[in-house]
C-alpha cells in the first residue's frame, strides 16, 4: 500500500473501472484532480461549456454501453452539467459525473462557487454522493460506477470536497463485487406470470410488439428476432427503440406514437394483445391514455418496477432483465404466423405510401425527408446517426431506416436541444470507426455549436448536417396546427454555418437543392477531417402523421393530400 | 384506465441508512412524483446505523404499489412495508394548551381523565395535556377541548409497528415483484 492524494486516488480509481477517456472543464475546486491528470493515462477532452461534457459522456456512454464520465468544477461547472444529467436520467443512460466542491469546512458558507450540487441533481440522477474525505473517494468511485450501470442505468454524480482531493491516505483498492444493503437492482419475472404472458400470446389473435429502448441497452436484439421468427407478431417500435429490431425486416412496422406512421398506430389501436419490452408507455407513445389500446391485454416486460402501471395497466407484469426475460418466455409460445392480422395491417397501409413525402416531386426543392433518404442510401443504414431534437429528429425517425442497435442516438425523453453535437463527438470515442453523421436543426445546433472548437483542437472526424429552414420548426408548425399560424418568435436568423465551419478550420458546404445533396454527402465522407453541410430545405414543411397532444393515438393529422395532388399534377 | 382503487390513509414503514440527506432523499421523491404526506415521523431504531421512518399518506392501491417501488429505487432505502394490512399497532403524540380558569378547570380535567391524558403543566390561564394514542383518539380530545379555547396543539406524527413477534426484516420482500392483474 501507498500513499497517494485523493486526485491521484481518483484517476486510479477511474482506471481500474475501465475509464479511459473523460470530457471536463477545469476550474478552482477541481484543480487538484487536473493537476493529478497530468500523470495518468486517462485521455481528458476540453469541452467548450460543461453541457457539452455531460452530453459526450452521455453519447459515449449509449455507444459503448459503458459508464460516461463527465468533470466539472463547483458552482457553474456544476450547475452548467444539470441539464446533460437530466437527459441521461430519463434516457436511462449510465453517466458518472464528477465535481470538485468548496473546501469542506466552507460548505454551507455561501463560498465562492458553492452550489448544493448533490442538493440541486437529487431529482435528476440515480443516486448521488458528496465526498469530503480523500479515505471515501476510490469506495465511492467504485460504487458509483456499480450504481450507474447496473439495474435501469442512470446518471450519478459524485461532489468532491477540494481538501478531500489535496489531503493523503493509504490508497486501498477493492476488485470485489459492490454490494449495497438497499439496492437491488435484479429482478426475475415470475413463473407463474410468464406462463401467463405465453397463454395471452398463444390465444392472440391481433398480437403486437412494441419494442422500446431496453431491447437496445439489454442487448436483446438478436433474442427478440428468434422471438418474432418463432411467435410471428410484427414489431412497432419508439424513437429510442429504433434499431432494436431491423427496420427493414417484414415483421418490422416502425415507430409508433405521435409521429409514427398512421397504420402502425391503427394497428396498435385495433390490437388485442400487446407486448411492450422495455419501454416505459411515454405520453409521446400513447396519446390520450384513455383511449390507448383499450381491446388489447397488455404484457409489460421492464426492468424497473416503479413503471408498472404506472401510465398503463399491466394485465401481466414480467419484471426483469428483457432479454433474460424473452428468453424464458420463448419456449413457453407456440409458433404461429398471424396471416389475417398482417393482411389487415396491409390493408391500414392504404394510401400511406401515396402520401409519403418520398413519393413527391422535388421540383427543384429541397424536402428534408428527401436528404435523410439519400443519407440512408448512400450510407446504406449502417452509419451511427446522432440528432438533435425537433422536425430533423423525427424526420431521421422516419426516413432513416435503422437495422442495426445502437445505432442512432437521441435525446428522447427529455428532448433536449443541443444534444447532438456534442453526443456524437462522444460517440467517437465509443466507436472510433463508425461512420458517425450528426443530424441537428439550425436551432439546436446553435445551443452547442461552441463544441465545433472541441472537434478541432480534439481532432475528430464527423460529418455534421444542418436540416436549415430558418424556423424552430417543431415549434413553428405546432403555432401553425394549433395556434392559428401565429408564428412567436420561432423565426431564426442564424450564422453562415459554412463560414462558422471555415473560422473552425473546418470544411463547410451548402446545399440548395436535391441533386447536390448526394455529391455533397460524398464529399463529406470522403474528407479526413470533419464536414459541415448546411441544408437549406423548405422553411414550412411538417412532420406528418402527427397525433395532436392529449388526442387518441388514431386521430392523426395527415399530410394534406392536396399537397399530394398538386405535386403529382406538375 | 381504471379507476382509483381505495383511495385512504396508508401507513408505511421504512428502514433507511441512517445518513445526512436521507430524509431530504426520501421528502424529495413523494414531492416529486406529487404525493402529499400526512405525517412523517423518523427516528433511531435497534440498530445501529439504521433509522426507521413512519409515513402517512393517503394513497390508493396502485399508487401504494408505486409509491413502494419508487422508495426501493433510492440507494439508502432498506426495507419498505405498507403495513395498511396488516395487524398494526399505532401511536402518536400530542401537547395540548388549554385555555382554563377557575370555573372550567375542573371540568377540563374530568374530561381529559376519560382520555387518559396526563397534565404536564399548570398555569393560571393554561394547561398543557400529554396524550398518546391512535391518530382517531387525539382528534377526539382535540374536539372536546375545543370549545374551552385550544391555544396551541402539537404532534408527532404516528409510529407503528407490526404486532406479535414479526420484525419488519423478517417479513417476506413482497415489492420484488409486482402483481399481475390477468385473471
Amino acid at each position: 500500500m501507498s500513499t497517494r492524494t485523493g486526485a491521484q486516488i481518483l484517476w486510479e480509481a477511474l482506471h481500474r473501472e475501465g475509464v479511459r477517456v473523460v470530457f471536463g472543464y477545469p476550474g478552482g475546486a477541481i484543480m487538484p484532480a487536473y493537476d493529478a491528470l497530468l500523470d495518468s493515462d486517462i485521455r481528458h477532452v476540453l469541452v467548450r461549456h460543461e453541457q457539452g461534457a455531460a452530453h459526450m459522456a452521455d453519447g459515449y456512454a449509449r455507444v459503448s454501453g459503458k459508464v460516461g464520465v463527465a468533470i466539472a468544477t463547483s458552482g457553474p461547472g456544476a450547475t452548467n452539467l444539470v441539464t446533460g444529467i437530466a437527459t441521461a436520467m430519463l434516457d436511462s443512460v449510465p453517466l458518472l459525473c464528477i465535481t470538485g466542491q468548496v473546501g469542506s469546512r466552507f460548505i454551507g458558507s455561501d463560498a465562492f462557487q458553492e452550489t448544493d450540487i448533490t442538493g440541486v441533481t437529487l431529482p435528476i440522477t440515480k443516486h448521488n454522493y458528496l465526498v469530503t474525505r480523500a479515505e471515501d473517494i476510490a469506495k465511492t468511485i467504485r460504487e458509483a460506477c456499480y450504481v450507474a450501470t447496473s439495474g435501469r442505468p442512470g446518471p450519478v454524480l459524485v461532489d468532491i470536497t477540494k481538501d478531500a482531493q489535496q489531503h493523503s491516505c493509504e490508497a486501498v483498492f477493492s476488485d470485489e463485487a459492490v454490494r449495497l444493503r438497499g439496492y437491488r437492482p435484479d429482478h426475475k419475472a415470475r413463473r407463474d406470470d410468464l406462463a401467463k404472458a405465453g397463454e395471452l400470446l398463444d390465444r392472440a389473435e391481433r398480437p403486437v410488439i412494441l419494442c422500446g429502448h431496453g431491447i437496445v441497452r439489454a442487448e436483446a436484439t438478436t433474442m427478440l428476432r428468434a422471438f418474432v421468427v418463432k411467435t410471428g407478431i410484427p414489431v412497432a417500435s419508439t424513437l429510442l427503440g429504433l434499431g432494436g429490431f431491423p427496420a427493414t425486416h417484414p415483421l418490422s412496422l416502425g415507430m409508433m406514437g405521435m409521429h409514427g406512421e398512421a397504420w402502425v398506430n391503427q394497428a396498435i389501436q385495433e390490437a388485442d394483445l400487446l407486448l411492450a419490452l422495455g419501454m416505459r408507455f411515454d405520453d409521446r407513445v400513447t396519446g390520450k391514455l384513455e383511449t390507448f389500446a383499450t381491446r388489447a391485454k397488455k404484457i409489460h416486460c421492464e426492468l424497473d418496477p416503479a413503471e408498472i402501471n404506472k401510465n398503463v395497466r399491466a394485465d401481466v407484469a414480467l419484471v426483469g432483465d428483457v432479454r433474460e426475460t424473452l428468453e424464458a418466455l420463448l419456449p413457453l409460445v407456440e409458433p404461429r404466423d398471424h396471416h389475417a392480422w398482417l393482411a389487415r395491417i396491409t390493408e391500414l397501409k392504404g394510401n400511406a405510401a401515396v402520401r409519403d413525402i418520398q413519393q413527391m416531386p422535388h421540383q427543384g426543392r429541397l424536402f428534408a425527408a428527401h436528404v435523410m433518404h439519400d443519407l440512408w442510401r448512400i450510407t446504406e443504414g449502417k452509419a451511427l446517426v446522432v440528432t438533435d431534437v425537433g422536425q430533423h429528429q423525427m424526420w431521421e425517425a422516419q426516413y432513416y431506416k435503422h437495422d442495426i442497435p445502437k445505432k442512432l442516438v437521441t435525446s428522447g425523453g427529455l428532448g433536449t436541444m443541443g444534444f447532438a453535437l456534442p453526443a456524437a463527438i462522444g460517440a467517437r470515442f465509443a466507436a472510433p470507426s463508425d461512420e458517425i453523421w450528426v443530424i441537428a436543426g439550425d436551432g439546436g445546433f446553435q445551443m452547442t455549436a461552441c463544441e465545433l472548437s472541441t472537434i478541432a483542437q480534439e481532432g475528430v472526424k464527423l460529418n455534421i448536417a444542418i436540416i436549415n429552414n430558418g424556423y424552430l420548426g417543431m415549434v413553428r408548425q405546432w403555432q401553425q396546427f394549433f395556434y392559428n399560424g401565429r408564428y412567436s418568435a420561432t423565426p431564426l436568423k442564424s450564422p453562415d454555418f459554412v463560414k462558422l465551419a471555415e473560422a473552425h478550420g473546418l470544411f463547410g458546404l451548402r446545399v440548395t437543392s436535391r441533386e447536390e445533396v448526394t455529391p455533397a454527402v460524398m464529399r463529406a465522407r470522403a474528407a479526413r477531417g470533419t464536414v459541415l453541410i448546411d441544408f437549406r430545405v423548405e422553411q414550412e414543411d411538417s412532420v406528418y402523421p402527427m397525433v395532436p397532444a392529449g388526442a387518441a393515438l388514431d386521430e392523426m393529422i395527415r399530410r394534406p393530400s392536396s399537397i399530394v395532388e398538386t405535386a403529382e399534377d406538375d | 384506465m381504471n379507476e382509483p382503487v381505495n383511495p385512504r390513509l396508508r401507513t408505511f414503514i421504512m428502514h433507511v441508512e441512517d445518513l445526512p440527506g436521507v430524509l431530504n432523499r426520501v421528502t424529495s421523491l413523494f414531492r416529486r412524483r406529487g404525493y402529499n404526506i400526512e405525517s412523517l415521523a423518523v427516528g433511531r431504531t435497534e440498530v445501529p446505523g439504521v433509522s426507521r421512518m413512519t409515513i402517512v399518506m393517503e394513497a390508493d392501491d396502485d399508487a401504494a404499489r408505486r409509491i413502494e417501488a419508487n422508495l426501493y429505487k433510492l440507494v439508502n432505502v432498506l426495507r419498505v412495508e405498507d403495513t395498511t394490512w396488516r395487524p398494526t399497532v399505532s401511536r402518536e403524540l400530542a401537547l395540548i394548551k388549554v385555555r382554563t380558569d377557575q370555573a372550567t378547570r375542573a371540568q377540563v380535567l374530568q374530561l381529559t381523565e376519560v382520555f387518559r391524558a396526563r397534565v404536564i403543566d399548570v398555569g393560571p390561564e393554561a394547561v398543557i395535556f400529554e396524550i398518546t394514542g391512535t391518530r382517531d383518539k387525539i382528534d377526539s380530545l382535540a374536539d372536546v377541548l375545543a370549545p374551552f379555547g385550544v391555544l396551541e396543539l402539537v404532534r408527532t406524527g404516528a409510529v407503528a409497528m407490526v404486532r406479535s413477534a414479526d420484525t419488519l426484516e423478517a417479513t417476506p420482500c413482497v415489492q420484488d415483484q409486482p402483481q399481475s392483474n390477468a385473471a
